[in-house]
């Protein structure tokens, strides 16, 4: 298949892997943001085939592990009011909050559809008049253009009975916080390429250059991410600490200008709480103040509140690169993807699940 | 009777923690293995059950037959490459065809919710008698109901269906071993792909069909190829992942896939990547895994390829005596992961 198969490619991934082992010459550490990233790596073993000298550490990005748990119990308490239809990604439905899931609450009788889009969600408000429509928006920059369209669209429409619960966050911040954390061990970054579509390069420029770390923008196939490795350990043998651009293909350097002017007329920037990690300044978004008719948490009067984490979970060293899911008592045992004690062993692209589909064997 | 009466389903059954049923026990992964073993197995545990084949295999004045049944729910009604008329026979036909047996006989349950036009009950009938007849079976009893609107989802088929195992012939999900050879008849995804693309708020272009097609032949022209099957299965929901791994477990064996030997067309591939879906999760309904003894594996190969269901068969992996109950795959960079059954249904992701 056309722009998959030749980015999948054997031979091409010897001669990139044979290329990286050269230039190697010491222990660098890598991190890859984007839970994408992590998961073609887990299920294509690129870890297994970098030599030695590599390692790679699995980053905070996957939208679905950092949502907290309270705007999961929100989502499920919306969901079980009888005048509700909460729409949502299919990836957010086995997520469990404190006491259930989305799934458990339709089967009980909360009427919770499944959407692609959140302009779909829109489309069901209008149709049913009757219904107050939610639609459970989460996800970083790559979700946060299309859902601040389906809120434009509804104010445009002048509808009543559409409403959004949401948690936009944003990546730059969580990689500053990464950064500034005095524990830190990662020399090199492969910057989300989605995300970088729509916002473009500007913010990783600058954090390449605050804290004299290389970032590579990479893709999400198996030689779209080894190339950005090969570019981190050229910049990091070689002293530089720049911002590159391996997904050329996909990223333009100003971004999706239109995606971000939507966002900025939709959304304001606010501190978020990030499941795993806590709350980081300045870095999600929330609608602004002209589209409050349209946020949920206000339109149904929702409360503040906090949900302790179980104890055992070491969610927060691994969505910050300094542990794996291995490192883990409780991995594959009191914590799976049926079961799971924290943010990286629900979604598929977190990096516990990933360990966990893939080879929680040993060989 | 007095023995029928003692058991109790009230008795605290260990679920999970499922209070209610979810969409997911229905997915043909986890879930659904958990219902069958918490709930279904220890009301009717007997030994033609106990085999959890798709069959079961039992004996009748020294006759073997093989005995199954199947509802289908699928929405739409009618889609490309089949409807619920010609599903109904396809299924039930292959899961007879899976033991060995000659389907011969079937019933088929209609429950109609009220308010169904006429004309789409034709059109299904319709269709599912000349799958019937396609298929050289008969359906020789039947039933009707009907439940008021809101009830039902337009129409339910139920079919069960009566086939004869020949002497000699013994297919079970337990009698792998390591050596054997797994065959695949062809490329898998396609029923899935195209009952998805039809759903409403997910509709997209393609010109894929669904692979609805009944087996038996195909199974008939393996069956005289010299050398044992040990056992087949059609990877229907859950896809080959959910059926390869009930054989590992069935069979206490490890099964090791090669990736580029799984052939999954471009429709479907395409759809996967863009909804992150995985092919080997989706599910078909004119495929077939076999697990052949290895000095039969390529004459196997070559009669599969003989039959029109059967030319894109392709050897896609062995069974082995490592990790047993585990399916892993050999990905196209020479890597190896584990293919585990899913809890529920495959969920698209958000990006």
């Amino acid at each position: 298949m056309k722009y998959i198969d030749e980015y999948r490619d054997e031979e091409i991934a010897r001669a990139l892997l044979a290329r990286i082992a050269q230039r190697v010459t010491r222990h660098w550490v890598l991190m890859e943001i984007c839970g994408g990233q992590t998961h073609t790596i887990m299920r294509y073993g690129l870890d297994e085939l970098l030599p030695g000298g590599l390692e790679l550490v699995h980053g905070p990005g996957c939208p679905v592990c950092v949502t907290p748990l309270e705007l999961i119990d929100k989502a499920i308490a919306l969901a079980s009011r009888p005048e509700v239809v909460l729409v949502s990604y299919g990836d957010m439905l086995r997520v469990p909050g404190s006491h259930s899931d989305l799934l458990r609450t339709k089967a009980s009788g909360g009427d919770v559809r499944i959407a692609y889009s959140p302009m779909e969600a829109v489309k069901i408000a209008q149709a049913s008049p009757q219904h107050k429509v939610v639609f459970f928006a989460i996800g970083f920059e790559t979700t946060a253009p299309a859902n601040a369209m389906a809120v434009w669209e509804a104010k445009r429409l002048g509808l009543k009975n559409f409403s959004m619960l949401g948690s936009h966050v944003l990546v730059p911040p969580a990689i500053r916080l990464l950064l500034s954390q005095p524990s830190n061990r990662v020399q090199g970054f492969i910057a989300p390429g989605h995300v970088c579509a729509v916002v473009g390069h500007g913010d990783y420029e600058k954090l390449a250059r605050e804290f004299h770390v290389p970032i590579v923008i990479g893709g999400f196939e198996p030689l779209d991410l080894l190339e950005a490795v090969f570019m981190l350990v050229q910049q990091l043998e070689e002293g530089r600490a720049e911002l590159e651009n391996q997904y050329v293909r996909t990223v333009p350097r100003s971004g999706n200008v239109l995606a971000q002017k939507v966002m900025r007329e939709v959304f304001d920037v606010c501190d978020r709480k990030w499941r795993g990690i806590g709350s980081i300044a300045a870095s999600g978004y929330r609608l602004r103040p002209e589209f409050a008719a349209f946020d949920a948490e206000q339109v149904f009067g929702m409360e503040e509140g906090g949900v302790e984490e179980p104890s055992e979970c070491i969610s927060a060293l691994v969505l910050q690169g300094q542990g794996k899911p291995t490192d883990c008592s409780a991995f594959a045992t009191r914590c799976t993807p049926e079961n799971p004690l924290g943010a990286p062993m629900v979604s598929a692209e977190g990096a516990c699940a990933a360990y966990y589909q893939y080879r929680r064997h040993p060989r | 009777m007095a023995e029928a009466k003692s058991f109790e389903l009230a008795c605290p059954l260990p679920l999970g923690s499922h209070d209610h049923v979810l969409l997911g026990h229905g997915s043909g992964g986890k879930l659904s293995a958990e219902l069958v073993q918490q709930v279904f197995l220890p009301a009717f545990n007997n030994q033609a059950l106990a085999r959890l084949d798709d069959q079961a295999i039992v004996s009748v004045n020294g006759c073997k037959l093989a005995f199954t049944t199947d509802s289908f729910v699928v929405k739409p009604l009618f889609f490309p490459g089949g409807d619920i008329g010609s599903l109904a026979v396809h299924g039930t036909v292959n899961d007879l065809a899976m033991g060995g047996a000659q389907p011969l006989y079937l019933s088929a349950a209609f429950i109609i919710e009220e308010g169904l036009p006429m004309d789409t009950l034709r059109r299904v009938v319709n269709s599912l008698r000349n799958a019937a007849a396609e298929a050289g079976v008969q359906v020789v009893t039947g039933d009707t109901k009907v439940v008021e609107r809101g009830s039902g989802d337009e129409l339910f088929i139920n079919t069960s269906g009566i086939g004869v195992v020949a002497e000699g012939v013994q297919l079970s999900a337990n009698q792998a071993r390591p050596g054997d050879v797994v065959l695949l008849s062809g490329s898998i995804g396609e029923h899935g792909i195209c009952i998805l693309a039809q759903r409403e708020g997910l509709k997209f272009e393609t010109t894929l069909e669904s692979d609805s097609a009944a087996l038996h032949t195909l199974v008939a022209a393996m069956l005289q190829v010299p050398g044992s099957i040990r056992c087949m299965r059609d990877p229907t929901r859950g896809g080959l992942s959910s059926a390869l791994n009930e054989i590992a477990a069935q069979s206490r064996v490890g099964i090791a896939l090669n990736e580029t030997a799984i052939k999954v067309r471009e429709e479907v591939q395409g759809a996967c990547e863009m909804l992150g879906l995985d092919p080997l999760y989706v599910a078909n309904e004119g495929k077939l895994i076999a697990i052949v003894e290895p000095v039969a594996a390529e004459h196997m190969l070559e009669a599969m390829r003989a039959h029109p269901l059967g030319h894109d068969a392709q050897i896609i992996g062995t069974v082995t005596e490592k990790h047993p109950g585990l399916v892993t795959i050999r990905s196209t960079l020479g890597t190896t992961r584990i293919v585990d059954m899913l809890a529920g249904d495959q969920l698209p992701r958000i990006c």
